[in-house]
């Protein structure tokens, strides 16, 4: 009788490469390594509110430096500026800001009589980022500089700018800021004295996460619930009061005066290819110094954390994982977080994302199921309500995260949760039902088995546990009982299935 | 026809009458979402804005549209709301809907939606605590549970008994670099630990403003440890620039 086994590894000994390999004729490209960023190429020089924010204060520090002459040589320069630089959004999306302001001049749009916006979105509320108040209360002229020029860009008459109503500090700075820029004859009638006109407007929110997505926001700003809209039609067609409008995020559109004066190569020497440019990264949780720091696209996570935050607490090893850009994107253990890098596409490999560039760091003291259940109480009480799916699901996993955190659950209900996130998942109109989703993906992809422990620990203490929580020892057989509780299902019978790959 | 017409009369009206009230535990999330009259919250109750909050009322109408004068409902609450010492009673949600002329439901509907208007009186010091995941890696449980005890041991959402102070808890607030953070009116405190939030609140307690900010004694989100980055003077106007903008 023939034995399979024989026959196949004669097979693939045949078939196993030579061992000796003939000169090599191509090398390696030399490896570069990003971070590092120097002083001269930080956009953002008064982040940290050393100096004075004020506009003399700006002026010194080279804000509003020939933007008349930024103006004027036009929409489609600056534009092309912007996609040359390889810049792509900063509020979590990474669309490229280039292509979407272009969105603006479609042909004919001159005929089109209504005004048109620009809506710059300072509603920052996502947990961990903390990036925009820092433009807001340190660099305010950047960003009403920046106005100016991306409204030129889009041809657009007016910017609004919705700030969280939290940041009331920051909204002073601003507004500050947009007097004397009136006042000077930067903005208003005839800005800079380039015969364009453009009004900047500030609007203060008041308390809602959800108004950070962008026809959330349009709502909010015409003075409704801020409940997101169906698109299309997007809002580069009918936005807000019924107008084109383009809605960015602040620092989107603080770095591009800067970008056109240096020019759109200097930025785009920054970072990997298609993830150009430098960024704000704020580092909370279990670091020893948490800072807001400006850097390289692309620098190591692990160089982040070591070179501006003073390491991990406890050391690196005392790492359990990472969140890299706000609450929204899925957790990394340790051994993926050694070797990402911090942009769009090396996160995106890693299953998670750059989002706004908060990473959220955990050490091992943290109990990483109550984290994420926590994330969870937080959608659950920003959902705006709208789309069943989200309102009720986001309740749902909030629920199922708290038990999980005891551990009051049969180890089927890990699959289920799963299921759920994946049902909410895609299903409604803005992207928090997905937010709320992700991080219990995450947790379960790489936390899976401290979850099962969990619930093994409850069962052994307490008992069978049915699905919902219900304790078998609770029940009264007497009573007419469901029999698909799973109060009389086995402990280990869900591990032995093979788990599904999410 | 007129049978048609005649016929609920036939329809046996026991059924209707035997149906007692049905009625259910009221169950209070974090804040109810309906309006009932009570003594100190009223639409009898006058509310006016001052001449001062009117010039500015008016002056914030001026940045939309006349056509969508109701865009300015947010602000326009929020003014209210400050005046009528922190909180949105439905006098002041009346009166912003006249002055802009949108139905009052319109308004309600806005003043129930956002979380920073306060339906229900507060006391002088407003203390919300953030509580969220980054916050609560460094603590902030500690903190919301200090803050409570300090105030003499009221819960989160409550008021003391001589209304100076309301503690919430609240959603992140966006200084998460410098958690654990608490907000005090309109300031932010943080970098908090036990013993720099009571002294805040004693602060409060006696009348005196704390300097808000970090307590730890940094400037405001760089390295505590001394700066890793900007530590240069800042580069002036045309410095590096392409040589058109320089």
């Amino acid at each position: 009788m023939l034995k399979p086994t024989t026959s196949t590894s004669r097979i693939s000994r045949h078939l196993l490469p030579r061992s000796t390999r003939s000169m090599a004729t191509v090398a390696d490209p030399p490896v570069r390594r990003y971070g590092g960023l120097k002083d001269q190429d930080r956009i953002f020089t008064n982040a940290y509110c050393r100096h004075d924010f004020g506009l003399k204060g700006a002026l010194s520090r080279g804000d509003w430096h020939k933007t008349k002459e930024i103006i004027l040589k036009g929409d489609s320069w600056i534009i092309q500026t912007i996609k040359d630089s390889g810049l792509r959004g900063r509020g979590g999306a990474g669309f490229p800001s280039g292509l979407k302001w272009s969105f603006m001049n479609k042909p004919g749009w001159e005929k089109d009589p209504r005004p048109r916006y620009l809506v710059v979105n300072a509603d920052e509320g996502e947990p961990g980022t903390c990036k925009d108040r820092e433009i807001l209360r340190g660099d305010p002229h950047k960003l009403v500089e920046g106005c100016l020029v991306a409204g030129r860009a889009m041809n657009a008459s007016a910017a609004y700018i919705y700030i969280r109503g939290e940041f009331i500090q920051e909204a002073h700075h601003l507004e500050q800021s947009i007097n004397e820029a009136y006042k000077a004859g930067l903005i208003g009638k005839n800005a800079c004295g380039s015969g364009y006109n453009f009004d900047v407007y500030l609007h203060r929110g008041a308390g809602a996460y959800i108004c950070g997505e962008e026809t959330a926001l349009i709502e909010s700003l015409e003075g409704k619930q801020g409940k997101p809209r169906l698109k299309p039609p997007f809002p580069a067609d009918v936005g807000l009061f019924g107008c084109p409008t383009t809605v960015a995020n602040v620092e989107t559109v603080a770095v591009a005066p800067t970008i056109c004066r240096r020019g759109g190569a200097w930025f785009s020497s920054f970072g990997r290819e298609r993830n150009q440019g430098t960024k704000l990264f704020c580092i909370s949780g279990h670091v020893n110094n948490p800072c807001v720091v400006e850097e390289e696209m692309s620098i190591p996570l692990n160089d982040l954390i070591e070179k501006h935050c003073g390491g991990v607490i406890g050391g690196w090893d005392n790492l359990l994982g990472i969140i890299p850009g706000g609450s929204s994107v899925p957790v990394l253990p340790k051994h993926i977080c050694e070797e990402v890098l911090m942009d769009f596409d090396s996160l995106k490999d890693a299953q998670s994302g750059l989002g706004t560039g908060a990473v959220i760091v955990m050490d091992k003291s943290t109990d990483m199921v109550a984290a994420i259940a926590r994330f969870s109480h937080f959608y659950k009480h920003e959902s705006c309500g709208q789309c069943t799916p989200c309102r009720e699901g986001t309740t749902w996993m909030m629920k199922m995260m708290d038990r999980m955190v005891e551990g009051r659950a049969h180890r089927r209900e890990i699959d289920m949760l799963l299921e759920l996130t994946k049902q909410v998942e895609g299903r409604t109109i803005c992207a928090l039902g997905d937010a709320a989703a992700w991080p219990i993906q995450g947790l379960m992809r790489h936390f899976r088995p401290e979850v099962e422990k969990r619930i093994d620990e409850f069962r052994a203490k307490h008992g069978a546990v049915g699905f919902g929580g219900q304790l078998a020892s609770e029940v009264d057989d007497n009573l007419a009982v469901p029999d698909d509780l799973g109060l009389r299902l086995p402990a280990i019978e869900a591990s032995q299935q093979q788990q599904p790959r999410i | 026809m007129s049978a048609i017409a005649r016929l609920p009369k036939t329809l046996p009206s026991r059924t209707y009458l035997s149906r007692t009230f049905s009625s259910s535990l009221p169950r209070k999330s974090d804040a109810l979402f309906v309006h009932r009259d009570t003594s100190y919250n009223n639409p009898k109750i006058p509310f006016e804005f001052s001449e001062e909050n009117l010039k500015r009322a008016t002056e914030i109408i001026s940045h939309y549209p006349p056509q969508y004068k109701k865009a300015a409902v947010i602000p326009l609450l929020d003014l209210g709301q400050r005046q009528n010492k922190g909180w949105t009673s439905i006098s002041v949600m009346n009166r912003v809907a006249k002055l802009l002329e949108m139905p009052p439901m319109r308004v309600y509907e806005v003043a129930t939606f956002y979380t920073m208007f306060n339906r229900e009186p507060i006391g002088e010091h407003f203390v919300q605590v953030c509580t969220t995941t980054p916050c609560m890696l460094r603590g902030s449980t500690d903190i919301l549970h200090t803050v409570c005890q300090h105030l003499g041991g009221i819960k989160p959402g409550e008021t003391t008994k001589d209304r100076k102070f309301t503690v919430v808890e609240v959603e992140c607030q966006g200084a998460c670099s410098n958690a654990p953070m608490i907000v005090v009116g309109d300031d932010f405190y943080e970098d908090l630990t036990r013993e720099t939030t009571a002294k805040i609140l004693d602060a409060f307690a006696k009348g005196e403003k704390p300097k808000p900010g970090p307590q730890s004694g940094r400037h405001t989100s760089e390295n505590s440890a001394g700066l890793t980055a900007l530590t240069s003077k800042p580069y002036g106007p045309g410095q590096f620039c392409s040589p058109e903008f320089q």
